[in-house]
């Protein structure tokens, strides 16, 4: 990029919708960022086509009485973060700028607040040495944010290697001060800050190599750790009908993974979903430290009416602020709700540029879109052989529920984990909606999480898994003979397996999010549960007719759902315990 | 926008569409109001000295030597105290004989609420309908529409849940209203007295469809003066939102644009969501509801419009005719609001969440029971008393004819429940059967 030239001005010479034409005198950069003059504000903008002098730039704002003619400026740079301390907790917009610190109750037009506050002083501790090898993201030193160790790192666009020629003392320090300065091969100096900036489109490689994931991440939610796990460094996605359950288990999963950093991309939904986090983060602990949830936590705001082209900016910017946690070696989670609004960002775009449109109308590279942006999830080896993993879980709201559509097919292609959202099972409030049957997770084929898996858990996990799948797998093959043959035209057996299989769903696979002890599952106690239910599907029960299976079981669940409901391992759990053993001793044989 | 001290006037048409004409210009902003031969337009394209200009009337008749007037400044709605109790049209002139309401000048369709603004909802709004205050209890703050075939009595049960729901003002945007259902308001709000509450806006099926575009904007732009600056409780109604998407496709298609699924066009979801995002409640207690009408065409929701509604609203509340009773109930499958866990259990009694669910999952048992039926099977004698419960439930609970508070319909629930079921068959936690199951079983 040309960063040190003389800056490109240009004139707006058309508008449609949030697409403008600019005329410029000098060189621009595909995605470089300008800035429209309007009256007495700034409009950012970046520059998406360039037809000759032509810049076609999409505004981050509304472009309401913007006229021909009017300044544009370009600033020889492409859209980027802004990295330091003072990023966690923090609420932004799809641009990073801080939305606590913007005036007024409406979103004003040109307001770009800072991402964190430049004057604050961090409490600095050197971890280089004076003579140490550097290369981008090496720890240089270290600051307390939240009680996470920040790591202060030479800056990702360092390109070569570096000598540390000087650190700073302990103590504290501005964030834009001076606290390194790394001498290259010729002993050119190059001072370094806590901030340095990084364009979110472009993944940080600040890293030796990227292995394949191999250790779960514990959700708290059944129907993923029991059945189909997601792992540390693992890309897993949620597609659904509207209102079949995606937020609350995305909200869910946000509370309860065990992540240092969670990352929070409201892209293109409801502004009172992100309301829910403001609210609630600040008072609820993190199950893992005990602190406030909200200090490990960042969100990225851009609901469905905030500007459309910075919904497309938001998620890059989630994943840049995710990277940049990544290289300190700590463990992140990103979550994005919704990709399709992202997606359809793209699509409004370039329909209006009049690209030729791909299917649905979505543009022709959409696909590798998404598959370049899932690829910069996953676990790394640092440079110093520590790790680090950004866990990517994104929903997707495919148009009428049906998933033989674009965003859908495309993100399949990369995502690894697969939690398909059924209607039918939203609609009978059996709930998360996850059905099991057409779900999976891609990383039980990887004999590495196998084996941390029963290390982790328990030697005889892997089997236990695949024993619950069969009973849900001959679950509904019983509920679709007894659909066609009647109640009576099927033997017990049948009922059995389709009441085992209800037994499983009911206990496993249902989960009250609303619920303050069901909610969250730990491991431990998943474990205990699976255990429990193949206990009562391996016993032998008797029955003289069919009709005495169905009050049975109900009987059955209602016992093992009020333990689900009761803290774990307290006299009320073992109460109900002791009635479960009991109604099974009423029909057990042999 | 600024206006201009003058307007320069235009009389050189170069292009004439449907909706749109074009002519050369300078000086004009995006999104500018016009006159063109008397008729309100906007601005919707520039491309260096050429300026398009969506006509809201339509072109009918505008010839090329047209008087072009730019206003200076984006559609706008005299906002203040005197809009209560008036009639307007889609450009905010009276329409009920009375003089133009005066106030001070706004923008509409005006920049969106910072969310860090915003306050999690948490007030409930009572209707005494069971299918909305038990299963769906709505919040301010909340958006969400009605979704219906078109013989549904949406239009009647929204100023039924308009007329409880105890607001400050009620905001109605009629959007391709009969005229009759227009009177139908009208009347139905002047006989309970409430005509000094109400600010309507109305399009009605004479007028052009695309001047319905700018129905909810002004509708919007009123609500937030009052939950803005007067912190006042305000209920919009807009009705029927699928005639607004319908405009909509009309100017995108007249605009050459490439429609998406159903020849909607590809921004549907951004253009639904600016709307229906006005929704909002602040900390100062001023709130914006919206309750809407998306009809539906044979009840199919995977249609574009419900489809992307439902991707946007705050639930949806489906009106079904319930032919075992003869009556039209609040689907409890297919509704929904999504605001519900804000209040119920905590604003309600603490087993409103549990009774709510086990009713609708007897309830689903019943369908169930009525497809083994219909599939010529025989039922269990279970199945028998799902279907017998179903039919109270719907009877009791769903209809939209009943009208009781929120602690009448949980003891209607628990009887029904106790009538027809074992605890085990109900299974809710222990301590709410313990407490809440009526005595004598
Ligand atoms: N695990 C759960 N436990 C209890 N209720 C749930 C659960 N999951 C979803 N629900 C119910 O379903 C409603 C809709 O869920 P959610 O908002 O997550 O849907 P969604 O798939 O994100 O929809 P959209 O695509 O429209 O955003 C919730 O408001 C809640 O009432
Ligand atoms: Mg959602």
């Amino acid at each position: 990029m040309k960063e040190t030239a003389q800056h490109t001005h240009g004139k707006v010479s058309g508008i449609i919708a949030n697409l403008v034409i600019v005329r410029v005198d000098g060189p621009v950069a595909q995605n470089e960022i300008c800035f429209i003059q309007h009256a007495d504000t700034q409009l950012m903008a970046e520059v998406i086509k360039i037809l000759g002098d032509k810049a076609y730039v999409q505004v981050f704002e509304s472009t309401r009485g913007l006229q021909p003619g009017m300044e544009v400026t370009f600033t020889g740079h492409l859209l980027e973060a802004t990295l330091g301390p003072g990023i966690l907790s923090k609420n932004y917009d799809g641009l990073m700028h801080d939305l606590d610190t913007m005036t007024g109750i409406f979103l004003k037009r040109g307001e770009y607040t800072l991402s964190f506050d430049m004057e604050q002083k961090w409490d600095f501790r050197p971890l280089a040495a004076v003579g140490d090898k550097i290369t981008a993201g090496s720890w240089l030193g270290e600051v307390t944010e939240n009680s996470i160790p920040h790591k202060i790192m030479a800056p990702f666009k360092l390109e070569g290697p570096y000598t540390l020629q000087s650190i700073a003392e302990p103590g504290a320090y501005g964030v834009t001060e001076t606290i390194a300065v790394l001498t290259d091969s010729r002993g050119k100096e190059t001072p370094v800050s806590m901030v340095q900036k990084w364009p979110v489109k472009k993944a940080v490689k600040a890293y030796q190599n990227k292995p394949r994931p191999f250790k779960l991440l514990e959700t708290g939610v059944r129907t993923i750790d029991t059945l189909n796990p997601i792992v540390e460094g693992g890309t897993g996605f949620i597609p659904g009908p509207f209102g079949s359950g995606k937020t609350v288990m995305q909200q869910a999963i946000s509370k309860q993974a065990e992540a240092d950093i969670v990352i929070v991309a409201a892209c293109g939904e409801r502004a009172n979903e992100v309301v829910d986090l403001f609210t609630e983060f600040p008072e609820l602990d993190d199950p893992w430290t005990g602190r406030k949830l909200m200090e490990r936590t960042t969100i990225i705001a851009n609901t469905s009416n905030m500007p459309v082209a910075a919904r497309e900016a938001s998620v890059y910017t989630a994943m840049t602020i995710a990277e940049y946690y990544r290289s300190m070696g700590l463990k992140v989670l990103l979550l994005a709700d919704s990709t399709s609004r992202w997606a359809q960002a793209l699509r409004e775009m370039s329909n209006r540029m009049e690209e030729l449109p791909g299917p649905d109308a979505f543009p022709m590279d959409l696909p590798a879109i998404i598959s370049n942006f899932y690829s910069r999830a996953g676990i790394v080896f640092l440079n110093n052989g520590q790790t680090g993993s950004i866990t990517f879980i994104g929903t997707v709201s495919p148009a009428g529920g049906n998933l033989k559509e674009p965003v859908t097919e495309s993100t399949k292609k990369v995502a690894r984990c697969f939690y398909a959202l059924s209607q039918q099972r939203a609609d009978s409030k059996r709930y998360p909606a996850i059905d099991p049957i057409d779900s999976y997770s891609k990383y039980l084929e990887y004999p590495e999480l196998l084996k941390t898996l029963n290390e982790q858990i328990a030697p005889n996990w892997a089997e236990q898994v695949i024993e619950l799948k069969n009973i849900l797998f001959r679950g509904k093959e019983a509920a679709e003979q007894i659909n066609i043959l009647g109640d009576d035209g099927v033997s017990i057996d049948t009922h059995l397996a389709f009441w085992r299989s209800e037994v499983v769903d009911a206990i496993i696979l249902q989960q009250d999010a609303f619920d303050e002890v069901d909610s969250r599952c730990p491991l431990k106690r998943q474990k205990y549960m699976v255990d429990k239910i193949l206990d009562v599907t391996d016993t032998a029960l008797a029955f003289d007719g069919y009709e005495e299976v169905n009050p049975y079981f109900k009987r059955v669940i209602s016992a093992l759902k009020q333990m689900n409901y009761s803290e774990f391992e307290t006299p009320k759990f073992k109460q109900y315990e002791e009635e479960l053993r009991q109604i099974l001793e009423e029909r057990k044989t042999g | 926008m600024d206006t201009r001290a003058f307007q320069r006037i235009y009389t050189k048409i170069e292009q004439i569409t449907k909706a749109t004409c074009t002519l050369k210009a300078t000086g004009v902003g995006y999104e500018e109001l016009a006159m063109v031969a008397g008729k309100e337009a906007q601005v919707v394209k520039i491309m260096d000295d050429q300026v398009t200009l969506q006509v809201f009337a339509g072109t009918e008749g505008i010839p090329t030597n047209a008087e072009v007037v730019f206003m200076g400044k984006a559609p706008s709605l005299k906002v203040g105290d005197a809009l209560a109790g008036r009639f307007f049209n889609a450009y905010g002139q009276p329409i009920d004989g009375g003089p133009e309401a005066d106030g001070e000048e706004r923008e509409i369709g005006g920049p969106s609420v910072n969310p860090v603004r915003r306050k999690q909802p948490s007030e409930l709004i009572t209707t005494g309908i069971a299918g909305i205050d038990l299963n769906n209890s709505l919040v301010t703050g909340q958006k969400i529409p009605f979704f219906a075939d078109p013989d549904q009595p949406y239009n009647q049960v929204m100023a039924m849940v308009a007329l409880r729901a105890k607001a400050d003002k009620i905001i109605l945007g009629g959007i391709g209203l009969t005229n009759d259902d227009y009177l139908y308001f009208k009347n139905v709000f002047e006989n309970a007295g409430a005509l000094h509450r109400i600010v309507s806006f109305v399009n009605t099926t004479e007028d052009p469809p695309v001047e319905r575009l700018l129905v909810p904007d002004m509708a919007l732009a009123a609500a937030e003066y009052f939950a803005v600056d007067k912190h006042e409780k305000v209920l919009v109604l807009l009705t029927d939102m699928t005639l607004y998407a319908d405009a909509l496709s009309i100017v995108s298609n007249r605009m050459d644009q490439i429609p998406s699924k159903d020849s909607m066009p590809g921004s549907l979801y951004s253009d639904l969501a600016k709307l229906y995002e006005k929704a909002v409640q602040f900390e100062d207690g001023g709130s914006v509801t919206i309750i809407a009408v998306t009809t539906l065409s044979g009840g199919d929701i995977t249609h574009a419009i419900p489809d992307n509604t439902g991707y946007i609203t705050e639930g949806q509340l489906f009106l079904r005719r319930d032919t075992d009773i003869g009556k039209v109930i609040i689907d409890p499958f297919r509704s929904l609001s999504r605001l519900k866990q804000l209040v119920i259990g905590k604003k309600t009694r603490a087993d409103h969440p549990q009774v709510m669910n086990a009713a609708v999952r007897l309830y689903a048992d019943a369908a169930n029971a009525r497809t083994k039926l219909e599939n010529g099977f025989d039922l269990t004698d279970y199945d028998e008393r799902t279907l017998e419960f179903a039919k109270e439930y719907s009877r009791e609970l769903l209809a939209i004819d009943v009208n009781i508070d929120t602690e009448k319909m949980l003891e209607v629930a628990w009887e029904l429940f106790a009538r027809y079921f074992s605890q085990a068959e109900v299974g809710m936690k222990q301590e709410l059967m313990d407490k809440y199951w009526p005595n004598g079983n």
